[in-house]
C-alpha cells in the first residue's frame, strides 16, 4: 500500500454542488413543495414614507373566495412583542406597522389564501386610511430640532451619539505640518441576490412550537431575537434552512421579520403558510446598507506621513433600528486605521433614523463606507502635497516586520507583508500604465490611475457591537465576545464519513471545500466525503456567532471540520494501533487505508478501522470513548471583550488587497472605459483557488455596480424610486471587464487552517480605487457614488459644476430624485365655454370622461369622490380620487386640485384650466399642472409616468370633445404635450 | 382566436422536454408558475418576474423566451424545453453544463438554468461566436455571483468542443 498523502485542500477540484445546480435539480426554497393544505401569504405596503394609519378595513378582503385570513398590525402585536434592537432605545422595533408606517415599502397587512393569485386579489380589497405626516430622509436634516421625528417615544432621530480617544489625537493635529480632510456622502445599495426571501411557517397550537423554513443567511444570532419576538421559549422555535440558497451576500438576515410575521400568519390561519418574496418588495423593503456621511481629517507630515485620524462619521440606518445594527458602522472599529501605522485616533460615531427601509447586512458590510472615506483621503493627501499617490501609501503601510500589530484601536492584525504585495502588484505593471496615461493625456484624453490598500476583516468578533455602548452600559449588559464555529463529523456503520456544519452556503461551494479539509485528515479520497450543509435548529450543532457572515467560512467553520476530524483520526489511530499491534505515533492514513509506517504488512482498510466501533464497541482500546460522531467547537482566544478604553479587537483575520485601475473618461458622455483592473489579495492559505476567484470576481461585480450603477434611491418626501431592475442596475456581462488576481499567501497563525476571509475585500477597495482612478483622470477632487454617467459629464465639465452637494437632499434635482410631473397644454373642443363649463360640474358627464371612472359623486358643488382605475406601465390598479374646484371664474377659468390614493401609490397635484372661445363657436381650452405620486407606482413606474400622465389626460380631453361635439368627428381635440 | 374565461381553469397541453404534458391553467396563471409548480419543472427559476434579470428563460419552439412574461395559456400546443431537459441523460451533463462545472461558471446556480438556455439557443445558431457575441447574449442576464467572465469563459470552450464534436465523423451527441 503506497503511503503517499494527496492533499486536496489547495487544488481547485469541481464541485459536488455544480451537478444538481446545472440541471435543474437544486432545492431552493421554493422548489420544496409544502405541505397538503399549505397557504400562501401576500403582503401589502405602506404606500406613504411616514403616516398615520387611521383605520383598516378587512371585511371586504376576509370575504373574497379562496381568502382564509387577513392578519393587521394588531393581531401582530397581540401574539408578537417588538424585536430586539442592539440599541437600548424606546423604539418600537415592529416587524408589521401596528400604528403608524414609517417608509415605503413597509408591511401593514398579511392577506392569506389558498393561492398566491387569490391573496394579492385580497391586498386590493384591503381599505386603509392614513394621514400623510412630514417624512425626513437626508441623515444630516435627520438631526435637525425641525426635523420629523420617526419614534416619539425614543424624543429624537439621533438615537446614538458616542466619541471615542486613542492615543493623543489633538496634539498630533496640533503639531502636524498640513490637515487634510475629505467628506463622503456614501449612498445606499444592496446585495441583490437573485433569489428573493422565503419563508414556510407552521404553528403547533398544543406544543406552542413555530417550525419555520426560511432561506436565511444564518438563523443563528437571530434566532434569539426571533424567539423572543414570538414570545417562545429558544426550544419552540425551530428554524429550518432549504439546501440550496440562491445567493445572500449578508441581505438574506434580513428574512427574519418575515419569520415573524409568517409565524404569526400561519398561528392565526391555523394552517401551514407560505410566502415567497417578489423582487419589488425586495429591492424596496429587504435589507439596504446603510448610507453615511463622513468627514475624515488627517494629520499630516509635509511628506505625507499620518500622525492622527479624525473620523465623524453619521450612520442612517433607515426606520428602524434593526438587529444587528448599528452593527454596519461598529464592524470595522479596530480598523479604523486601514493598512496605516497611525496610532492617534479620534471618532465620533452618530446613529441616526430617517424615513427609509431599515438596513442590515450587505458584502462589505461597513468597509466600503470607510474605506471610501479613507482611501479617497490618501489621494488628496497626495494630490495637496503634490507627492506621488503610491508613495503616500508606501510611507504609512504598516511595516512587515510589525505582526501580529495591534492597532490604535484595538484589532490585533493576524499576519501580513504589505509591502510585498503592493511592491508585487505594480511590478512591471503601473510603469506601463502611466506611459498610457502620458499617451492619452498628451492626445488630450482623460485617463486616470487610482489605488486602494484595504485590510479585510474576517470572523467577526461578537463583542464588537457593544462597542456602541459605554463602558457602563457593557458592564451592566454582561461581557460579548468570541466567534463560536462548529462542525460535526460522523462515521456511520460501513465506515463511510459524513460532515455536517453550521455554515448554511449560499453558494460559495462550501460542501466542496469541506470534504476536501476532511479527506487530507483521513488520507480518503475527496469525492468519498459526503456533506450536508442544510440546517435544523432543533436538531444540529450550532451557536450564536455560528454562519458564514464576515467571510467566516474558510477561517473558522473549516477549521472547525478539520478539528473534528483530527479528533476523529486521533482516536481511529489509537484503534488502529491495537489491531496492528503497532504504535499510534507510527499509525499513518492514505490511499483508503490505515497502515503503520514503514512495514508494508501492517495496514488495514479504513473502513475497517472506522466501521468497528458501531459492530464491537468491545474491542475499543481504554481511553477511545466512540469513533461514531465528533462535534467541534471552536473560539479564538484573541476576540475578546471591548476594553475600559473602548479598544476592540472587532475580527479575528485581517486579510490584505492592494488594488490598482486604470480607466479612461469620455467627458461628453460621461461614459468610463476600465482599461485595466489588478487586485493583489493576502488571504491567508488558499483551500481552493477557483472559490477563492470566484468570490474575488463576484465581489469586484457587486463593487462595480456599487461604483457606477446601483444607488436604493428616494425622493425628498421619501417615495422609493428603484424598484425594479430597469431601475436599479446590476452590472452585465457587457459592463464587467476581466481583471487580473493576484496573491500572497502569509497564513494566519490564529485559524486552524492559516486561512482568512475573502469573500468582501473588493467590495470595500474596488469603488474607492475606481474612484481615485476617476479623480486622477478629470482632476476632481469630490467624487460621489455612483458615478452616473451625468454626474461624470457634470465633473468633466468644470469645476464649478463638479461639485455635488454632500447630502442627496440638497441636489434633488440633479438626478431622478425629482418626481414632480409639471406639464401643460391646450386642446380644441367643439362647443361654446359656457357648455364646457357645465360639463365640467355635471357629475354624469365627469364619470363619462374621466379615464377608467367608475362612477363619481358629487359632494358638494365644487368638491368631488370618484372611483378609477389607471395604468402607468407595468402597473394597473384601482383609486380612490377626491377633486376640489377653486378659483372659479365662470366661464373661463378654474383651478382643479386632486389626490389619489390606492394600494399602488398616491398621487397629488394642481392645475389650472382656462376656456377660451375660439372664434369659430368652439373653445380653446388650456391647461396647466404639476403633481407628484408615491408608492409603488413612484418605484416601478417612475420613468413612464410623465408620458402616462400626458396620456392620462389627453384620454379626458378627447373624451370632452367628443362628448361636447358628438357630431363632429374632424374636431377631434389635438393635444399638444411638452416637459415644462 | 378562443376567448377564455378568467373565471375558469383550462386545460393547456404542450411538449415539456420531448414529452407531452397538460397543465390546468387560469388565464392569468404565469408560465412560471404552471412549470414549477404544476408540472413540477422547478429547474426554471424566477428572479424579478419582470423580464430583467433573466433566470426564468426557456426555449418555446426552440426561440428563447421569458417564462415570467409568458402566461401559461400561450404554452398550447408548443413545445417548451427548460434546463431540465438540456443534458443527454439523468446522469449525464450536456458539453455547456460540463464547461460550466470546470470554469466555475455558477455559485448559487440560482440565474444559471436561464443562461444555460439562451446560450444554448445562442451556440445552435452561431456555433463560432466571438467574445463580445457571448457577452451581449449573457448581458441578457443577471448573476450576482460569478462576474461573469467564468461564465463567458465556460460558453467559448464548449462552443470549440461542440465545433469539434460536429467536425468529427462521429455523429453521436458529445457529452461528459
Amino acid at each position: 500500500m503506497k503511503a503517499e498523502t494527496i492533499s486536496w485542500t489547495g487544488q481547485s477540484v469541481e464541485r459536488v454542488e455544480d451537478a444538481a445546480l446545472l440541471t435543474g435539480r437544486g432545492r431552493f426554497i421554493d422548489d420544496l413543495g409544502t405541505r397538503p393544505g399549505t397557504l400562501h401569504a401576500a403582503i401589502l405596503r405602506s404606500p406613504h414614507a411616514h403616516a398615520d394609519i387611521l383605520s383598516i378595513g378587512t371585511g371586504a378582503a376576509a370575504a373574497l373566495p379562496g381568502v382564509v385570513a387577513i392578519v393587521t398590525g394588531r393581531d401582530l402585536a397581540r401574539l408578537t412583542t417588538p424585536m430586539v434592537a442592539g440599541l437600548k432605545i424606546a423604539a418600537e422595533n415592529w416587524p408589521m406597522a401596528v400604528e403608524r408606517v414609517r417608509y415605503v415599502g413597509e408591511p401593514v397587512a398579511i392577506a392569506v389564501a389558498e393561492n398566491r393569485y387569490l391573496a394579492e386579489d385580497a391586498l386590493d380589497a384591503i381599505e386603509i386610511a392614513y394621514k400623510p405626516l412630514p417624512a425626513i430622509v437626508d441623515p444630516v436634516a435627520s438631526m435637525a430640532e425641525e426635523a420629523p421625528v420617526l419614534h416619539e417615544k425614543a424624543g429624537a432621530n439621533l438615537v446614538s451619539d458616542r466619541r471615542f480617544r486613542y492615543g493623543e489625537p489633538e496634539p498630533a493635529f496640533a503639531a502636524a505640518a498640513h490637515t487634510i480632510s475629505v467628506s463622503i456622502a456614501y449612498p445606499r445599495n444592496t446585495g441583490a441576490p437573485m433569489e428573493t426571501f422565503g419563508v414556510v411557517a407552521e404553528y403547533d397550537p398544543h406544543e406552542g412550537v413555530y417550525d419555520i423554513l426560511a432561506n436565511f443567511q444564518g438563523p443563528f444570532s437571530i434566532h434569539t431575537v426571533l424567539a423572543r419576538a414570538l414570545k417562545v421559549p429558544g426550544n419552540r422555535l425551530r428554524l429550518r434552512m432549504p439546501p440550496d440558497s440562491g445567493g445572500s451576500f449578508g441581505v438574506k438576515q434580513g428574512v427574519a421579520p418575515y419569520a415573524v410575521l409568517i409565524g404569526v400568519a400561519a398561528r392565526i390561519a391555523g394552517r401551514p403558510v407560505k410566502w415567497i418574496e417578489d423582487r419589488l418588495e425586495h429591492l424596496g423593503a429587504a435589507v439596504a446598507a446603510t448610507n453615511r456621511v463622513t468627514t475624515l481629517k488627517a494629520a499630516v507630515s509635509a511628506q505625507g506621513r499620518i500622525s492622527a485620524l479624525d473620523w465623524d462619521q453619521i450612520e442612517d440606518c433607515g426606520a428602524y433600528p434593526r438587529a444587528p445594527e448599528p452593527a454596519t458602522l461598529y464592524r470595522m472599529h479596530g480598523n479604523m486605521t486601514g493598512a496605516y501605522d497611525i496610532r492617534h485616533v479620534a471618532m465620533r460615531n452618530r446613529v441616526v433614523l430617517t424615513n427609509k427601509a431599515p438596513t442590515g447586512l450587505v458584502r462589505g458590510f461597513g468597509g466600503p463606507q470607510v474605506y471610501f472615506a479613507l482611501e479617497r483621503l490618501m489621494q488628496r493627501i497626495a494630490v495637496e502635497l503634490r507627492l506621488d499617490p503610491l508613495d503616500v501609501i508606501r510611507r504609512n503601510l504598516i511595516p512587515a516586520g510589525a505582526f501580529p500589530y495591534r492597532t490604535a484601536t484595538g484589532a490585533l492584525y493576524d499576519s501580513g507583508d504589505y509591502q510585498t504585495a503592493v511592491e508585487q502588484a505594480v511590478a512591471g505593471r503601473l510603469a506601463e500604465l502611466e506611459q498610457r496615461r502620458n499617451a492619452a493625456r498628451a492626445a488630450g484624453r482623460h485617463y486616470g490611475i487610482g489605488f486602494a490598500a484595504a485590510v479585510e476583516p474576517s470572523v467577526s468578533n461578537m463583542g464588537y457591537i457593544t462597542t456602541v455602548l459605554t463602558a457602563e452600559e457593557r458592564r451592566k449588559a454582561g461581557p460579548k465576545n468570541g466567534a463560536q464555529a462548529t462542525a460535526t463529523v460522523s462515521i456511520d456503520p460501513v465506515g463511510s464519513v459524513s460532515v455536517h456544519v453550521a455554515s448554511t452556503p449560499q453558494g460559495q461551494g462550501h460542501r466542496t471545500v469541506l470534504a476536501q479539509v476532511v479527506a487530507d485528515i483521513f488520507g480518503l479520497p475527496h469525492r468519498d466525503i459526503r456533506v450536508v450543509a442544510d440546517l435544523d435548529t432543533g436538531k444540529d450543532a450550532w451557536s450564536i456567532a455560528s454562519g458564514n457572515y464576515s467571510s467566516r467560512f474558510a477561517a473558522a467553520v473549516a477549521g472547525a471540520a478539520h478539528l473534528a476530524a483530527t479528533r476523529l483520526r486521533d482516536k481511529l489511530a489509537l484503534i488502529a494501533a491495537d489491531q496492528l499491534e503497532a504504535e499510534p505515533g507510527q499509525i499513518g492514513f492514505a490511499g483508503g487505508a490505515v497502515f503503520a509506517k514503514g512495514n508494508p504488512d501492517k495496514t488495514i482498510p479504513f473502513g475497517r478501522i472506522a466501521a468497528l466501533c458501531h459492530w464491537s464497541p468491545a474491542l475499543l482500546p481504554d481511553g477511545v470513548d466512540q469513533t461514531i460522531r465528533e462535534t467541534a467547537f471552536w473560539t479564538p482566544p484573541q476576540l475578546t471583550a471591548p476594553s475600559e478604553g473602548d479598544e476592540i479587537n472587532s475580527s479575528l483575520c485581517h486579510g490584505f488587497i492592494f488594488d490598482m485601475a486604470s480607466v479612461e473618461v469620455d467627458p461628453s458622455s460621461g461614459k468610463v472605459r476600465i482599461d485595466r483592473y489588478v487586485t493583489m489579495h493576502d488571504c491567508g492559505r488558499v483551500l481552493h483557488p477557483g472559490m477563492v476567484e470566484g468570490q474575488i470576481r463576484g465581489g469586484f461585480a457587486q463593487a462595480l455596480g456599487a461604483t457606477f450603477y446601483e444607488e436604493l434611491a428616494y425622493a425628498e418626501d421619501g417615495a422609493f424610486l428603484t424598484g425594479t431592475f430597469a431601475d436599479y442596475l446590476l452590472p452585465t456581462a457587457t459592463e464587467t471587464p476581466d481583471i487580473e488576481i493576484l496573491h500572497i499567501e502569509t497564513p494566519s497563525p490564529f485559524t486552524p487552517l492559516g486561512t482568512k476571509g475573502v469573500g468582501e475585500g473588493n467590495c470595500m477597495s474596488t469603488p474607492v480605487c475606481l474612484a481615485n482612478a476617476v479623480a486622477d483622470a478629470l482632476g476632481a477632487s469630490e467624487i460621489s457614488l455612483p458615478l452616473t454617467p451625468a454626474r461624470l459629464a457634470a465633473l468633466a465639465a468644470g469645476p464649478e459644476q463638479a461639485r455635488p452637494a454632500a447630502s442627496r437632499a440638497a441636489a434633488p434635482a440633479a438626478r431622478q430624485g425629482d418626481r414632480s410631473l409639471r406639464g401643460e397644454g391646450e386642446a380644441r373642443v367643439g362647443a361654446a365655454p359656457e357648455a364646457i363649463w357645465a360639463m365640467l360640474l355635471d357629475v354624469d358627464t365627469l364619470a363619462s370622461i374621466i379615464p377608467g371612472c367608475h362612477g363619481v359623486q358629487k359632494l358638494s358643488e365644487t368638491h368631488f369622490k370618484a372611483d378609477v382605475t389607471l395604468g402607468v406601465g407595468p402597473v394597473k390598479g384601482r383609486y380612490k380620487a377626491e377633486i376640489r374646484l377653486e378659483d372659479l371664474d365662470e366661464p373661463q377659468a378654474a383651478t382643479l386640485t386632486g389626490s389619489l390614493s390606492g394600494a399602488l401609490g398616491t398621487g397629488g397635484g394642481s392645475g389650472r384650466v382656462t376656456l377660451t372661445p375660439d372664434g369659430a363657436g368652439g373653445t380653446m381650452i388650456g391647461y396647466a399642472y404639476e403633481a407628484a405620486v408615491g408608492g409603488k407606482v413612484a418605484a416601478i413606474g417612475g420613468r413612464l409616468l410623465d408620458g402616462a400622465a400626458k396620456a392620462i389626460i389627453g384620454q379626458f380631453f378627447a373624451a370632452l370633445a367628443r362628448k361636447a361635439s358628438p357630431g363632429k368627428p374632424g374636431l377631434l381635440a389635438r393635444l399638444f404635450g411638452r416637459r415644462a | 382566436m378562443p376567448r377564455l374565461s378568467a373565471a375558469h381553469r383550462h386545460r393547456v397541453g404542450f411538449t415539456l422536454n420531448g414529452k407531452p404534458v397538460a397543465v390546468e391553467a387560469e388565464p392569468r396563471l404565469l408560465a412560471t408558475d404552471a412549470l414549477r409548480h404544476g408540472l413540477g419543472a422547478t429547474g426554471t427559476h424566477v428572479g424579478c418576474e419582470h423580464g430583467v434579470c433573466g433566470a426564468c428563460t426557456v426555449l418555446i419552439d426552440g426561440a428563447p423566451a421569458r417564462a415570467c412574461l409568458t402566461l401559461a395559456v400561450q404554452l398550447e400546443g408548443r413545445e417548451v424545453t427548460t434546463v431540465e431537459g438540456l443534458a443527454p441523460a439523468q446522469d449525464r451533463l450536456s458539453v455547456l453544463q460540463a464547461a460550466f462545472r470546470r470554469h466555475h461558471a455558477l455559485q448559487c446556480g440560482f440565474c444559471t438554468a436561464g443562461i444555460l438556455i439562451s446560450l444554448e439557443a445562442f451556440l445552435r445558431e452561431q456555433p463560432e461566436p466571438s467574445e463580445q457575441a457571448l457577452r451581449e447574449v449573457v448581458g441578457g442576464h443577471l448573476c450576482r455571483c460569478t462576474g461573469y467572465t467564468p461564465i463567458i469563459a465556460a460558453a467559448r470552450e464548449a462552443a470549440a468542443l461542440l465545433r469539434q464534436a460536429s467536425q468529427s465523423t462521429a455523429a453521436e451527441p458529445l457529452d461528459v
